[in-house]
């Protein structure tokens, strides 16, 4: 059952405020989510004075700045800062997306940072993806073949085959559609959410895997699959653009299209 | 795991700012509910008649005051909207319709189709 308001121990109070250093003429606020576990105090919001003359144009710029002058125990992961790793997925301005290839100047006022949502936070902005991971095993997204490998070549796909493979591959996993779903967020214990159905359907139309239908016998229950009720927040959020809503919609119809 | 129940979770309707589509998918689940409501509402009237013309004449005059006008087009309006945005399923449930452009057009045509067909029901019943 869905539970609309924080835990006890989740709620998020005010916390500190660090002032601009002397002679900043470009002042931004950056209000980022703390949580220490040593601690065992509750989550809060700091804010952060930032000054932009000497910040990099994205928001995870301000987030290692902010790291590297002002508050050394700051904690987010980021790795490859260019939008192919993943890593620095979180909520900023009300919506998922990736801290690399956000620029500061695409948000309006105060810069509001979170992290994604309805997640068991770790420390800060780092969320505990085990589940989320786990979901996308529980897919086997990976090759099943039933037939021989032919001996004297790959198993081949013409340029069509291929390209139904567009926006579906290219799903780097940062979970920000996942966790940017209410139905996500109310049965994340048995809906596999939009990026792990995604890769299931990946697989389901790659013209070599020979498994479509035990990939489909998995996915016909009321849960896994059918929590999805079209809100689109997921696609909305992709920071890759790529349709999960649109690959859920293809898994339902050739669901329904088998029934004969 | 012990640990990681004290772990605590992260903001989500708290922070999150739905978009258009979102709002829009709570209206028609709210509509839903209303329209189930609207039923009910239906059958009392029709144990009215069924209770006799005094009966009904008690049902009638109450549907017929302000309040009961505007319980009906509150109806009338969830109904059109939940039609509305049912076709729009239908058609997502056939693949069509999926880019971000259409999906935020759409959902505009909902709202905007609910509030012409409720106009236009109420004008019809009233002229």
């Amino acid at each position: 059952m869905a539970k609309f308001t924080l835990p006890a121990n989740s709620v998020v109070k005010p916390g500190l405020k660090y002032a601009a250093p002397d002679g900043a003429k470009r002042v931004r606020q950056v209000t980022v989510y703390r949580y220490d576990p040593d601690t065992g105090e509750n989550p809060r919001t700091d804010t952060y004075a930032v000054d932009m003359d000497t910040c990099g144009p994205m928001v995870l710029d301000a987030l290692t700045k902010i790291k590297n002058e002002t508050d050394a125990g700051l904690t987010f992961r980021r790795s490859c800062r260019e939008g192919i790793c993943g890593s620095c997925a979180m909520n900023i301005d009300g919506t998922n997306t990736l801290a690399c290839t956000k620029a500061l100047d695409d948000i309006k006022g105060d810069i509001r940072i979170f992290p994604l949502p309805h997640m068991p936070i770790v420390k800060d902005l780092v969320p505990d993806l085990t589940n989320f991971y786990a979901q996308h095993a529980s897919i086997e997204p990976w090759i099943k073949t039933a037939t021989a490998t032919p001996p004297d070549r790959e198993r081949l796909q013409s340029k069509g085959e291929r390209g139904v493979l567009d926006g579906l591959y290219e799903c780097i996993m940062c979970a920000c559609c996942s966790t940017s779903c209410p139905s996500y967020w109310w049965n994340s214990d048995r809906y596999l959410g939009p990026a792990a159905l995604l890769a299931a359907y990946r697989w389901i139309a790659d013209s070599r895997d020979e498994a479509t239908g035990e990939r489909l016998d998995e996915l016909q229950d009321p849960f896994k699959l059918y929590r999805c009720h079209t809100i689109m927040n997921c696609t909305k959020a992709c920071p890759k653009s790529l349709n999960p809503a649109k690959a859920i919609a293809e898994i339902k119809k050739l669901l329904v299209q088998r029934r004969g | 795991m012990a640990y990681e129940d004290e772990r605590p979770l992260s903001p989500h309707l708290q922070v999150y700012r739905l978009p258009l589509t979102a709002v829009v998918s709570i209206i028609h689940r709210l509509t839903g509910l209303v329209i189930v409501l609207g039923a009910v509402l239906l059958i009392v009237v029709l144990f009215s008649v069924a209770a006799g013309p005094q009966s009904y004449a008690t049902a009638q005059a109450a549907l017929d005051s302000w309040i009961g006008r505007l319980l009906l087009i509150g109806l009338t309006l969830a109904l059109y909207f939940h039609l509305c945005n049912g076709v729009r399923h239908l058609f997502w449930d056939i693949g069509y319709g999926f880019e971000l452009e259409t999906v935020d057009r759409t959902a505009l045509a909902t709202a905007v189709g609910a509030l012409v067909l409720t106009s236009a029901t109420w004008l019809l019943a009233l002229l």
